[in-house]
């Protein structure tokens, strides 16, 4: 508990855990005002639409993940820590637990909010939190969240420099997953089984067939597990990485 | 106390540290001294369990620094001054230091009153110049009321006044019965802050003595001898152990003492026109005596000499 304080208290001296979290809520809630504002007849205000901007949440979210850790590297803070706490492995499982759930908090009130701002501006549209898919959509964007801050902490830990954790992750998610599609004949299997894609199927995949159309949204992924299993297999990939970092960390001069 | 014994760190195929043994006592200030590259900073990493050593143990109090609960209680350290994070205040700096080893949290405000620091608590730590930083380092390293300090290079870039306030507040510290280890590539400085000192070069113990025996080994004592009768006091003079060099009008004696010189001239009904016991300075000493175990080594006399011989020096 005392390891969870400390990192607390780390976190929330600095400034970038709030410009990020600013940063995530401003894009998510934006472009759900965006989506509402510019929703017609032909084309109405889903729930599924009102959670288009997650993916950019989920960026700003795994940036400030990452740097809470490289930043401990770049001004040398991550020797005070390890001189007051030895055992590192504690040190960066406190450090992950408070990153992921001021991830998770982010994330829900992102989604939240999002939903909100789609009611407020439209409220004729039906945003009814009704199956499980829109409460996945909407109540979902936490967990992925959480898991994704789980994962970049890793990644911070592992690079130690700001610049490089951050371009492997946005090299990552914006990049590589993108352009495996464009290998020939195995493109599409890959694509099936890598993480983001599979925290993608969490919040968008496998809607009620008996909903609305799902084009109205951000559009629906092609993992290869149905929603559940996709975000476990989401959480595994993080908590990999994370073990990872955690017994590299251990091993290498501080 | 802190023991070292065969301490060994090897970066690929260079020896930073190569099996160093050496104690710090308590109620002590030990220098460890070396110049630039020696292995100090090194060896206080491994003291401090940030770095693992390649061979060899290192023990506070008999124990591994891991194995300490809450060990900023008992070890304090001032590696780097600019540990901190630039836009954390000095008190919150202090503040998740204090928490994360259970120290009560008017403890911070005590020790930023002691290295006088309480007017800019609140201030950001990135705003602070590097006497400023260094003060707050300290007051890092005090938080847990620690029984052994580790300073490495507290001195290095302060003025002064800054100076001054280092050396005193190390001195009250040991006098307060705490193991003080101070490392710093000057003899002059050491001489002043250290009781005891432990000489490093190249990674390799070169001396572990009292900082008066040391200096008094390190100097070269020599004796300034002037006479109208220069031929007859050289020979008589002239025995095992005495070595004697032509300064001008005088001669420079070492080997033998004043007091001796005296009694030889005396018995040999030479005149004296001076006798005066002559001490190197401090740094000519040390380099004297580190001058092998340089890693970056300037041959600047030599270099020069060379160039100026083959007339290759450009104009």
């Amino acid at each position: 508990m005392t390891l969870l304080a400390v990192e607390r208290m780390k976190l929330f001296t600095t400034r970038s855990p709030w410009w990020c979290t600013a940063l995530a809520l401003a894009l998510t809630v934006g472009f759900a005002a965006l989506m509402a504002a510019t929703a017609n007849d032909t084309v109405p205000l889903t729930v599924a639409a009102t959670q288009f901007g997650f993916q950019f949440g989920l960026v700003v979210v795994m940036v400030m993940a990452a740097l809470a850790v490289t930043t401990e590297y770049r001004f040398g803070t991550i020797r005070a820590s390890f001189l007051a706490t030895p055992n590192r492995t504690s040190v960066l499982l406190a450090k992950t637990t408070v990153v992921a759930l001021l991830g998770a908090v982010v994330g829900e009130v992102a989604a939240f909010a999002s939903w909100g701002v789609g009611k407020l501006i439209r409220p004729e549209a039906d945003l009814a939190l009704q199956t499980a898919y829109e409460w996945r959509a909407v109540a979902g964007v936490g967990l992925v969240y959480l898991f994704a801050a789980v994962l970049a902490v890793g990644v911070g830990a592992l690079i130690r420099q700001s610049a490089g954790a951050i371009s492997i992750l946005l090299i990552w998610t914006f990049l590589v997953e993108g352009l495996v599609l464009l290998i020939p004949r195995v493109g599409d299997d890959i694509n099936r089984w890598l993480p983001f894609n599979m925290a993608n199927m969490f919040i968008t995949g496998d809607p009620d067939p008996s909903n609305r159309d799902v084009a109205f949204g951000p559009p629906p992924a092609d993992a290869g597990l149905a929603p559940w299993p996709a975000l476990a297999y989401f959480g595994g990939v993080a908590v990999i990485i994370l073990v990872i970092a955690l017994v590299v960390t251990k091993r290498r001069d501080a | 106390m802190i023991e070292a014994s065969g301490l060994t760190k090897r970066y690929g195929k260079t020896l930073a540290v190569d099996n160093l043994s050496f104690t710090a006592q308590s109620g002590r200030v030990t220098g460890f001294l070396g110049p630039n590259g020696a292995g100090k900073s090194t060896t206080m990493r491994m003291v401090l369990g940030l770095d693992t050593p390649t061979a060899g143990d290192v023990r506070i109090d008999g124990k591994h620094y891991r194995d300490l609960k809450d060990p900023l209680r008992t070890v304090g350290a001032l590696l780097d001054a600019k540990w901190v994070h630039p836009n954390r205040s000095a008190r919150a700096h202090l503040a998740w230091l204090a928490r994360s080893n259970r120290i009560p949290a008017k403890r911070v405000d005590e020790v930023l009153e002691l290295v006088g620091l309480t007017g800019v608590a609140g201030k950001n730590a990135g705003g602070f110049s590097l006497g400023m930083s260094q003060r707050l380092g300290i007051a890092g390293a005090l938080l847990g009321d620690p029984k052994v300090l580790l300073f490495d290079e507290p001195v290095n870039g302060l003025d002064p006044e800054g100076i001054l306030w280092i050396r005193k507040f190390m001195h009250r510290l040991a006098d307060e019965g705490r193991t003080v280890f101070v490392s710093s590539h000057l003899l002059s400085e050491m001489a002043l802050t250290a009781q005891e000192l432990v000489v490093i070069g190249r990674g390799k113990l070169i001396a572990q003595t009292s900082t008066e025996e040391f200096v008094a080994m390190a100097t070269e004592a020599s004796v300034r001898v002037r006479s109208p009768q220069l031929d007859q006091l050289r020979s008589a003079l002239g025995r095992d152990g005495v070595s004697i060099r032509d300064e001008g009008d005088s001669l420079v004696v070492t080997g033998i003492d004043a007091a001796a010189i005296g009694d030889l001239a005396a018995a040999a009904s030479i005149a004296l026109h001076e006798l005066s016991p002559q001490r190197g300075s401090l740094e000519e000493a040390f380099m004297q005596l580190t001058g092998d175990s340089v890693e970056y080594h300037t041959d600047i006399a030599n270099d020069t000499a060379a160039l100026l011989a083959t007339g290759s020096v450009a104009r």
